[in-house]
């Protein structure tokens, strides 16, 4: 866990987050989103990235905060067997090496982070969560 | 068989290539045990198959080879150079006879004997010499190349995406205004579409591939079981998608071999029971529209579903009372549920491998459906349906609650305008049923059922799922089209009600209804066993002579037609009989078929049954009472006049025979209505149930030199190049003299045009 990997740095829900940068594929905007009636409510809906369709993930569902309103919003995208995945977040910054360590015994995440959390990292200071895409997904119910 | 050749000779040679090294190097150290096991596991497995494929000289030269190894593997022979040489030389003789077969050519046996001779130790020629070496053969020009597998599916990816970005890019033409590259994109969609075509057709195999294994199989189940059964394949020749093939291989042989474990009775059983110590089992294959369906049927003892329930209840006491109120089809749909194993289904023997719920699951994962039609004593009819291919789909796009959905244009059966006053919409409890033609059906509303705003529906589609039919509203039908089907991701499935994904034209993706699904959601329960065919009884193969099919005549008496001339029987329900241009026609979703008969037609009562005469026959249906027996006809037939082939003395009565080919000449194919123009699809979609019904043969295409009696094309729309008798122009508001949506209307003009 001592190596610095690359992570791609990120605000999910007004907290910074990591995405390690081998479950990224690419990062994108996404406006216009086919709903998906009678699925999940974190399933936003469905997106057509050039030729392909993704499914569009409302992470601030997953997390149990309260979603923004429908309109462009940023997102990263993840490929979990073979099925494209577009993640929603509040802002991506930038691309960088970061150290990911266990985080701090005691820390209390509450529930939904706590299960797609695996360590945090700091970074000028501000503590990061390093998130796990597939993990998030499988969260979506 | 061709193929099958094909592939063997593709694979002897590739293994022929593969094992030179070794023959080298076993040349050199015949001590060598994993060069003489290579050698051993060649000719081993060209034995195999020589059997299979009824080449006689070949397999005696391979099995002579694997003879004399077989005692080298074993020790009791050592291996000198003597034998190195004699087998080296059959195994170059097995290279020159493959390469005779592909090229066509005829290669003598000469010196084939000398050849097996020269492999016993005691044999005395001249030791030491290689044989001579055979001719050499023009190598046959090759009309096939084995492909890997990941090769096709990448071709097939590759296409769909083509197709995809194909639509992107008209999409956006079309947003542009942009004419000039009109050209290029028509070319480059015509190329596309051929392009499908083609991948799509490398993909398909014969069921053949599939039904193969299946002697072996029942051979190697019944022996182990001490049963005696005859196994009787039709239909080998359909093509399937080769990944359907793949995923129908396991529930395939799972049903045989249960059919053997708990279907089929042992000989003293069977005789008990009064019927022949030989059990049949009858797997066939046959393609309706772009559905295929291959059914096993057996003659055991079928399914005691007491005992299943006794099963199931002994596990899980709290199910009694639940499972007791149910009907003996539900019953018999336990055999689904998960966890029953088939020790519940029948008796002594273990339940081997998956339960049947697995076997439902992989079915329906690939779009298909498993119906059970059971006759208790009597056996077991399964069912599996399967589309054709897994990738492209014709659908038709709806609207409701504001957003588009695709249906998959198989499981529409029509579409009914609710504005149009031939239906009846009326609650009952919660749900709501429709009356649509006399036909009642549970009624759901798309929007609602997913959620979205309410409105009443304008329009009625009319799905049919295994084992019924429901109406589902929408608020419009915005056309059909062929689309690729992507599989959506597991967060979207688990919705329940989608099938899988698009991207059409638009750009915006589409969602792909599972019709099946909707109704489950919704709450609609249909038994899966109303809706299957009734089985035709399966044929005997063991016994020389013609057998007949003896059944109850319209007129009552009992007559017989040889059954090589029924494809298929089918009920006969009264509904879909109609009387047009003076005869009757059958219609059942495709074209209407012809009723034929020796006696005078009249409309059916319920029960009937429909005799499907094959393609070669007119495709004509045969309606009965009830078909009784599969007899075998007598050699002495008193002769009769047509459509009567003779009259045959069965169990001492006299049966009138009839004389398929006299049935078949009779009069008359339906007569031809063209959908012309732009909206042929939608009016394929509205109308053409109700223009089938009139007795016409819808198309939207003339073929070369046909001439439609009548065309349908909307006002205003081109009438040139249509070659037809008539033409009839439909209006787009209820004020014009042909109101699109008045179906009556229509069909009573093309009456008049008749």
């Amino acid at each position: 866990m001592s190596a610095r990997e690359l992570h791609l740095v990120g605000r999910l829900g007004g907290r910074g987050v990591l995405f390690p940068a081998t479950q990224v594929r690419r990062v994108v905007d996404i406006a216009d989103i086919v709903p998906v009636p009678h699925a999940a409510p974190a399933v936003r809906g469905l997106a057509a990235l050039r030729s392909r369709v993704v499914t569009v993930i409302d992470s601030w569902r997953v997390l149990d905060l309260p979603s923004p309103p429908p309109g462009r919003h940023r997102a990263v995208t993840t490929a979990v067997d073979g099925h494209v995945y577009a993640v929603l977040v509040d802002d991506l910054e930038d691309a960088e090496p970061v150290e990911v360590v266990p985080l701090p015994p005691g820390t209390a995440l509450g529930e939904s982070w706590a299960a797609i959390a695996t360590g945090s990292a700091v970074r000028d200071g501000e503590p990061l969560l390093a998130i796990d895409l597939a993990r998030l997904i499988a969260r979506v119910g | 068989m061709d193929e099958l050749l094909q592939e063997f000779i593709a694979e002897t040679r590739e293994s022929l290539e593969a094992i030179a090294g070794e023959v080298v190097a076993w040349e050199a150290d015949p001590a060598d045990r994993a060069r003489l096991d290579a050698i051993f596991r060649f000719v081993h497995t060209v034995k195999g198959s020589c059997g299979f494929l009824d080449l006689p000289r070949v397999g005696r030269l391979a099995h002579a080879a694997e003879d004399a190894l077989a005692a080298v593997r074993a020790g009791e022979r050592v291996p000198d150079p003597a034998l190195v040489n004699a087998v080296l030389a059959i195994v170059d003789r097995i290279g020159a006879i493959v390469a005779a077969i592909d090229a066509g050519a005829a290669l003598e046996a000469l010196g084939e004997e000398a050849l097996i001779a020269a492999l016993d130790p005691a044999y005395q020629g001249e030791k030491g010499i290689v044989p001579a070496q055979p001719a050499t053969i023009q190598r046959g020009q090759s009309r096939s190349i084995r492909l890997s597998v990941d090769l096709l599916d990448r071709m097939m990816n590759g296409v769909s995406e083509m197709v995809l970005v194909r639509n992107e890019l008209a999409h956006r033409l079309a947003e542009s205004g942009d004419q000039a590259f009109e050209g290029a994109l028509d070319r480059l969609s015509h190329t596309v579409a051929e392009l499908q075509d083609a991948v799509t057709r490398t993909r398909m195999q014969t069921v053949d591939a599939l039904f193969s294994a299946l002697p072996r199989v029942v051979r190697d189940t019944a022996a182990e079981l001490g049963k005696q059964v005859t196994l009787t394949i039709d239909g080998g020749d359909v093509e399937l998608d080769r990944e359907m093939i793949e995923l129908l291989r396991d529930p395939l042989v799972h049903m045989v071999r249960n059919a053997l474990d708990h279907g089929i009775e042992t000989p003293a059983e069977r005789r008990a029971a009064g019927k022949r110590d030989i059990g049949r089992l009858a797997v066939s294959a046959h393609q309706s529209g772009n559905r295929i369906i291959v059914e096993i049927a057996d003659d055991g003892r079928g399914v005691d579903t007491e005992r299943l329930v006794a099963g199931i209840v002994s596990r899980d006491p709290m199910r009694d009372a639940e499972l007791r109120a149910l009907s003996p089809q539900q019953r018999l749909e336990l055999m689904f549920e998960a966890g029953v194993s088939s020790r519940d289904i029948a008796t002594a023997t273990s339940g081997r491998g998956v339960g049947m719920d697995v076997v439902r699951t992989n079915v329906e994962q690939i779009g298909g459906s498993i119906a059970l039609l059971n006759r208790p004593g009597q056996g077991l009819t399964v069912s599996i349906e399967v589309p054709l291919t897994l990738a492209i789909l014709s659908a038709v796009v709806v609207e409701g609650g504001g957003q588009t959905f695709a249906l998959p244009r198989q499981a529409v059966h029509e579409i009914v305008a609710t504005a149009a006053g031939a239906t009846r919409i009326d609650r009952i409890g919660d749900g709501r049923i429709v009356t649509i033609r006399d036909r009642r059906l549970p009624l759901i509303a798309l929007d609602e059922v997913l959620g979205l705003p309410v409105r009443d529906p304008a329009l009625l589609a009319v799905l049919e799922v295994p084992g019924g039919s429901y109406a589902l509203g929408v608020d419009t039908v915005i056309d059909t089209e062929e689309v690729v089907v992507k599989p959506a991701s597991p967060a979207v499935m688990r919705a329940g009600v989608y099938a899988g994904m698009t991207l059409p034209d638009s750009g915006h993706p589409m969602l792909l209804l599972d019709a099946a699904g909707l109704a489950e959601v919704s709450g609609l329960r249909f038994s899966r066993i109303d809706r299957v065919e009734e089985e035709a009884p399966p044929a005997a193969v063991e016994e020389a002579g013609i057998e007949a099919l003896l059944f109850e005549d319209i007129d009552g008496r009992r007559r017989a037609i040889p059954l090589a001339a029924i494809s298929r029987i089918e009920p006969l329900p009264a509904a879909s009989v109609h009387q047009a241009a003076g005869q009757h026609w059958l219609s059942s979703g495709g074209a209407p078929i012809r009723l034929v008969s020796a006696v005078a037609l009249r409309a059916p009562a319920d029960g009937w049954s429909a005799l499907r005469l094959p393609e070669e026959l007119g495709g004509a249906a045969y309606p009965v009472r009830e078909p009784i027996d599969i007899v075998r006809l007598p050699t002495d037939i008193a002769p009769a006049a047509a459509p009567l082939a003779g009259v045959a003395l069965i169990e001492g009565e006299a049966i009138e025979l009839i004389d398929p080919l006299a049935l078949g000449a009779m009069p008359a194919a339906p007569r031809l209505c063209l959908l012309h123009g732009a909206e042929a699809g939608w009016m394929e979609i509205f109308l053409k149930p109700a223009i089938e019904a009139a007795g016409y043969r819808v198309v939207r295409q003339l073929a070369p030199g046909e001439m439609a009696e009548v065309a349908l094309a909307m006002d205003g729309e081109e009438e040139a190049g249509v070659e037809t008798g008539r033409l009839l122009r439909l209006g787009r508001t209820p004020a014009d003299p042909l109101y699109r949506y008045d179906r009556a209307a229509v069909v009573a003009a093309l009456e008049e045009a008749a």
